[in-house]
């Protein structure tokens, strides 16, 4: 952008910005609103909680029933399992799609936008089947291998685009240096892509943490079943209430690690999920 | 400490294209052998191929009369230094120059001692803890040669290792290059694209055009014997020049006029079975004021006018250039090739500039329709079709040396 910014061109960027902003926020902050407010406020119409109704009783119910840390342990453990074999798996497949000339190649990079395009919804009936009669349904690994499978065409896909900037001068320099191809990778290659391979580790975590549709459907009590999916079986303090505290609570409680990565990792975010697309 | 031979060494891509054909040269251990030609000639394919970072795909290729065709980079004891220097960006100078002897396990104490013995040579030490990226061009470059020395190999493999340095720089390191072959006495293959750095540094030269090897000699012996049209117009700064001659009745006849023909050389072109039309090639530093020549000497060259498009004055010579009618337009692939390299064909210049090295104290001016002097002793003439040199060998000057200007 070679133009100067005028004043009227700041102030239409300033606004157009503030509305997508406002509306992006406002249904997150009324969740934080609604989590505080005590059962009786919940209709309340207004956005704070009043005085009396304010409360920090959804969120000490939450965390003392294993209707929610238990989901959340199951989150976290196969959200990271989940990440560490897709990362890992990624940067290899990554790593051959943009260095060597293989049969195949288009093929596999095909096959990879597949399953990255198709509606997940469609897989979820043969799938149920699938794990039901493997044994898996119910279980961590249940859900670590349609999440790995899954996180596999984004991390090839953003892995790939970080190893074509990597000078393939630095792989000769290794081999004549002895080191084997499975040395020259993981000694010099991998720490110089280890940017690209953080980046992809929290996309992938990311998608992992917040994915509802497998987690409800392949899962059937607290063994494994994630915090998202958990919310749906969240009961209120007697069976005539409904838990739309707790329910808002537990949601904040799932949302601040991810407002926690998107801080601090904002830039690193865009850098993969752009990358590639412009040279340079 | 080893030598290597390269026999019927051929590399073929895999979509078909031909990058090295036959290539055979025995380079003697300890020798300094400089692989040079215009881009894309197949040096780099060539030294890829000797490093093992290329197949074979025919020919046979011994390092220390082991044959190493099949055998991995590591095995064959050699140390490159890329163009790029290719240096580990994530780790420091030490464990840049310390990674090769690391996995091969070399004991923590033996490593430092080597690199640290490595960077004084290079001057380097003060500068052991610091990354790539805070080095300079130089430094990066003394980094990558100390990669290669603290490996002590038998061979060093450099592939434009200079390239990347600016003008000054470039010609300071090339004699620490050459100082640092001598010192080691390791064999070393060295391959650029310049001409005046293969002529600095090197042994022998080996000329390559289109993935033939053309020509391999020393410098002097490349450049007072060059085998055919391409090694004449390359080696030389500035290039040979090159004028259409047609054999007529004991005369050779050119734009600056007609040469007379010893009957030497009319015996080597009628044994060389040339054509009426030939090419003649003079190199600048043949050419001379005409005031400036010795009476005696004139009767060994040939006398001809020209308007002088533009004098260059270097202090130690003046370079003039000027524009022969029915000069030679590039015609032959030889001469397109060179034309190619030099960028001769970007800047407009045509084939029919003549350049002439004159003695500094030369009045000749800018305009001036000056009398030239040219040295046929050192003349070659080239046959169009082949671009052999015809006169390879048979005239006098190639055991006098360059005439005295």
């Amino acid at each position: 952008m070679a133009m100067a910014t005028t004043g009227r061109q700041k102030t239409g960027w300033g606004t157009a910005n503030t509305v997508v902003v406002v509306l992006a926020l406002i249904p997150v902050l009324w969740m934080v609103s609604l989590s505080f407010k005590t059962p009786a406020a919940v209709l309340d119409p207004s956005f704070l909680p009043a005085g009396r109704q304010w409360t920090w009783g959804n969120y000490t119910g939450i965390l003392h029933t294993s209707q929610f840390i238990r989901p959340l342990i199951n989150s976290i453990g196969i959200g990271l399992i989940s990440t560490l074999i897709a990362v890992v798996l990624a940067s290899m497949a990554a790593y051959a799609v943009a260095r060597l000339r293989f049969p195949g190649k288009a093929v596999l990079i095909g096959m990879a936008l597949l399953i990255a395009m198709f509606p997940a919804i469609s897989l979820v009936t043969p799938m149920f089947n699938i794990e039901r009669s493997l044994g898996l349904f119910n279980t961590w690994p249940g859900l670590i291998i349609p999440y790995v499978a899954f996180g596999l065409p984004l991390g090839i896909y953003t892995l790939s685009a970080f190893f074509r900037e990597i000078p393939w001068e630095l792989e000769k320099a290794a081999k004549i240096d002895g080191a084997t191809p499975f040395q020259a990778f993981v000694k010099v290659i991998a720490p110089l892509a280890a940017p690209g391979m953080v980046t992809t580790s929290i996309l992938v975590f990311l998608a992992c943490w917040n994915e509802f549709l497998f987690a409800i459907s392949f899962t059937s009590t607290l063994a494994s079943r994630t915090a998202p999916a958990s919310l749906a079986y969240f009961s209120g303090s007697s069976q005539f209430t409904v838990p739309t505290g707790p329910i808002a609570a537990a949601a904040v409680v799932i949302t601040i690690p991810i407002i926690i990565f998107v801080v601090f990792f904002q830039r690193r975010i865009v850098a993969g999920l752009t990358s590639g697309a412009v040279k340079g | 400490m080893a030598e290597i031979v390269l026999d019927q060494v051929t590399k073929r891509f895999p979509d078909g294209a031909l990058a090295v054909d036959k290539i055979s040269l025995d380079i003697a251990d300890g020798e300094f052998v400089i692989l040079v030609g215009p881009s894309g000639c197949g040096k780099s394919t060539t030294l890829n191929m000797i490093a093992g970072l290329e197949d074979i795909t025919e020919g046979e290729l011994r390092i220390g009369g082991k044959v190493v065709n099949n055998a991995a980079p590591k095995d064959r004891d050699i140390a490159m230094v890329f163009q790029s220097y290719a240096l580990y960006p994530h780790m420091t100078v030490r464990q840049n120059m310390g990674f090769a002897l690391k996995l091969a396990k070399t004991p923590q104490a033996t490593i430092d001692e080597k690199v640290n013995e490595a960077a004084r040579i290079l001057d380097l030490t003060q500068h052991l803890d610091r990354r790539p990226a805070n080095l300079s061009g130089g430094q990066r470059q003394r980094v990558a040669m100390g990669r290669a020395i603290v490996r002590d190999p038998s061979v060093f493999l450099m592939d434009e290792p200079l390239s990347n340095l600016d003008a000054k720089l470039r010609v300071q390191t090339r004699t620490e290059v050459s100082k640092l072959q001598k010192r080691l006495g390791t064999t070393m293959v060295y391959v650029t694209h310049d001409q005046t750095e293969a002529m600095t540094l090197g042994d022998r030269l080996a000329v390559m055009r289109s993935g033939i090897l053309q020509q391999v000699g020393s410098p002097h012996e490349l450049y007072e014997n060059p085998i055919n049209l391409f090694v004449a117009g390359f080696i030389g700064s500035p290039a040979m020049n090159f004028m259409a001659g047609t054999l007529e009745e004991g005369s050779l006849r050119t734009a600056i006029g007609d040469l007379p023909v010893t009957p030497q050389l009319k015996q080597t072109l009628e044994r060389a079975n040339a054509g009426r039309q030939v090419i003649v090639g003079i190199r600048p530093e043949n050419f001379e004021d005409a005031s400036l020549v010795q009476p005696d000497e004139r009767g060994h060259g040939v006398t001809f006018h020209s308007t002088i498009d533009v004098v260059e004055s270097m202090g130690s010579d003046v370079f003039v250039y000027f524009t022969q009618d029915g000069g030679l337009s590039a015609t032959t692939d030889q001469l397109a090739d060179l034309a190619a390299d030099s960028g001769a064909g970007d800047i407009g210049a045509s084939a029919e500039t003549v350049t002439a090295r004159l003695n500094a104290v030369t009045s000749i001016k800018e305009g001036d329709d000056a009398e030239l002097w040219a040295d046929i002793r050192s003349m070659h003439v080239f046959d169009p079709d082949t671009g052999k040199n015809l006169t390879l060998g048979t005239e006098p000057a190639a055991t006098a040396g360059p005439a005295a200007t």
